[in-house]
C-alpha cells in the first residue's frame, strides 16, 4: 500500500514542480505584465496545491496533514485575491494590456 | 542536505541585497526587502530556529512591508541621485567585509558541537529548564523567565519606538479635536472592491484565532508575545485596508490604542512588583504561586501577554499613523 502511495506523492510532487517551472518561464517570457501575471498564478494555485498534496500523501493521517490542509485552504483563498488586487492597481494606475492582435485582426 | 538548501537560500539573500541596493524605486526596494525578510525567515527555519523564523516572517516580511509602504506613501517613489562621497562608502564597506570574512576563519564549523556558544550557558538552559520551568520550549523558558529582564528592555524599546514615531507623526484623533468622520475622510482604501472584502472579511477571524493561538502556545510550539502581536496588528492592519481608517479606528479608537501601548509593558513590569511584593526577587516568577513550577509557568503566561499587547499596540500605532498623513 505504501509503494503506489509513494509512487502518487512522487508523481504530484515532480507535477507541481513541472508547474511551478513553467510559471517561472513563463514569468520572464510573457510579453506584459498582465500576462506575467497569468503565468505566475500557476506557481500559485496549481503548482503550491500539487506541492501539498504530494507531502500530505507523505505525511499519512497525522497533525501535519491538516495543517497543510489548512495551509492549501489559506492559498486558495488568498493567492487570486493578491493577483486581483495587483491587476486592479495595475490597471488603475494607467499599464494598459498590450492587446495589439486586437488591432490587427481582420474584418469579420 | 541542510548545507545544500542554506547555500541556495544563502546565495538567494546575496542577489536580493544587491538588488536593493541596486534599485532606485523605493517601491521595489522596499518589494525586495520583503523577500529579504522571507529568505532570512526560511533560512532560520533551515537552522532549526522556528521561533526567530516565526518572528522574521511575521514582523520583516509582513508588519514592516506593510509599514515602509505606508512612509512610501509619503515619499517620491524614486531613489534621488547622490554621487557625493561614493568612494569613501565603497571604502567603508569594503573594509567592513574584509573584516567580516577575517572573522569567519577563527568561526567554528556549522553544528559544531564543540563551538563556544554550545560550551556557555545553553547546556544549563536545557538541562534546568524542565526542572525549574516545566515547559517544553526552552526559548520560551530563556526569553521569558531567565533573561527576562532582556525581554522587558525589548519591551520598552518596541514602546520608545512607537512613542517617537507618535511624537513625529501623530496619531488622528489622539492628538487636536478632530471629529471622528473626518479622521480618514478621502481616504482611499479597498471598501469598493468585493473580492478583497469578501475574502478579508472571511479570513480575519482566522487571522486573529491565529494570533491568540501564537501567543497562548507559545510555552509548548513556536510562537510567543513579539509574533503573535506582530500577526494581531497584520489582522487589523487588514481590516482597515477593506474597511477604511475610520471603521478601524472606531474599533480600536486610538486612546485605546495607546492604552494598549502602554499597558503591556505596564503589565510586564507589574508582574515584576508583584514578584517583588510577594517577598522574592524582581522578575523571579516562582513565588506567584505555592508550586514554583506553576508560579514560573503563570509568570511566563503574564508577560508573554503583555508583550503580545505592547507589540501589537505599537504596530497598529505607527500604521495609523503613517496611514493618517496620507498622501
Amino acid at each position: 500500500m505504501a509503494s503506489w502511495l509513494d509512487a502518487l506523492s512522487y508523481l504530484l510532487l515532480l507535477g507541481g514542480g513541472a508547474f511551478v517551472l513553467i510559471g517561472g518561464i513563463g514569468l520572464l517570457r510573457m510579453p506584459d505584465l498582465y500576462t506575467r501575471m497569468h503565468a505566475a498564478s500557476l506557481t500559485d494555485t496549481m503548482g503550491t496545491l500539487l506541492v501539498l498534496t504530494g507531502i500530505m500523501l507523505q505525511a499519512g493521517i497525522s497533525l501535519a496533514t491538516i495543517k497543510l490542509a489548512a495551509i492549501g485552504l489559506f492559498l486558495l483563498l488568498t493567492s487570486p485575491t493578491a493577483t486581483y488586487a495587483l491587476s486592479n492597481a495595475a490597471l488603475m494606475s494607467g499599464v494598459r494590456p498590450n492587446a495589439q492582435w486586437l488591432d490587427r485582426r481582420p474584418e469579420p | 542536505m541542510t548545507v545544500l538548501f542554506g547555500i541556495f537560500l544563502l546565495t538567494l539573500l546575496v542577489i536580493t541585497a544587491i538588488g536593493i541596493v541596486r534599485s532606485e524605486n523605493l517601491f521595489a526596494a522596499v518589494m525586495l526587502s520583503g523577500i529579504f525578510s522571507l529568505l532570512m525567515a526560511a533560512n532560520f527555519f533551515i537552522l532549526d530556529a522556528a521561533d526567530v523564523a516565526l518572528t522574521e516572517a511575521a514582523v520583516g516580511a509582513g508588519i514592516s512591508t506593510v509599514l515602509l509602504l505606508g512612509a512610501l506613501a509619503l515619499t517620491p517613489m524614486q531613489e534621488r541621485r547622490n554621487r557625493a562621497g561614493r568612494w569613501v562608502a565603497l571604502g567603508v564597506v569594503t573594509l567592513t567585509a574584509l573584516m567580516v570574512v577575517y572573522a569567519t576563519f577563527e568561526q567554528p564549523r556549522l553544528g559544531d558541537p564543540e563551538a563556544p556558544v554550545h560550551q556557555h550557558v545553553a547546556p544549563w538552559y536545557l538541562e534546568q529548564t524542565p526542572a525549574l520551568v516545566g515547559i517544553p520550549n526552552v526559548v520560551t523558558a530563556v526569553l521569558g523567565t531567565f533573561r527576562g529582564y532582556d525581554t522587558l528592555g525589548e519591551v520598552i524599546v518596541v514602546l520608545t519606538a512607537g512613542t517617537g514615531v507618535l511624537f513625529l507623526l501623530g496619531l488622528p484623533g489622539a492628538i487636536g479635536k478632530r471629529q471622528r468622520e473626518d479622521l480618514a475622510s478621502g481616504r482611499s482604501y479597498l471598501g469598493h472592491h468585493l473580492i478583497p472584502q469578501v475574502v478579508g472579511q472571511l479570513l480575519i477571524p482566522f487571522i486573529l484565532l491565529f494570533a491568540l493561538y501564537v501567543q497562548f502556545h507559545g510555552e509548548y510550539g513556536p510562537g510567543g508575545g513579539f509574533q503573535a502581536g506582530a500577526i494581531f496588528a497584520a489582522g487589523f492592519i487588514l481590516y482597515s485596508l477593506i474597511a477604511g481608517e475610520r471603521e478601524a479606528l472606531s474599533i480600536i479608537s486610538p486612546r485605546a490604542l495607546m492604552a494598549l501601548m502602554a499597558g503591556g509593558a505596564l503589565l510586564y513590569g507589574g508582574v515584576g512588583v508583584v514578584c517583588l511584593l510577594l517577598g522574592g526577587s524582581f522578575l523571579d516568577y516562582s513565588v506567584l504561586a505555592s508550586d514554583p513550577r506553576t508560579g514560573q509557568q503563570w509568570g511566563i503566561l503574564a508577560i508573554e501577554l503583555g508583550v503580545g499587547i505592547s507589540v501589537a499596540g505599537v504596530l497598529l500605532a505607527i500604521y495609523h499613523a503613517f496611514a493618517a498623513r496620507g498622501r
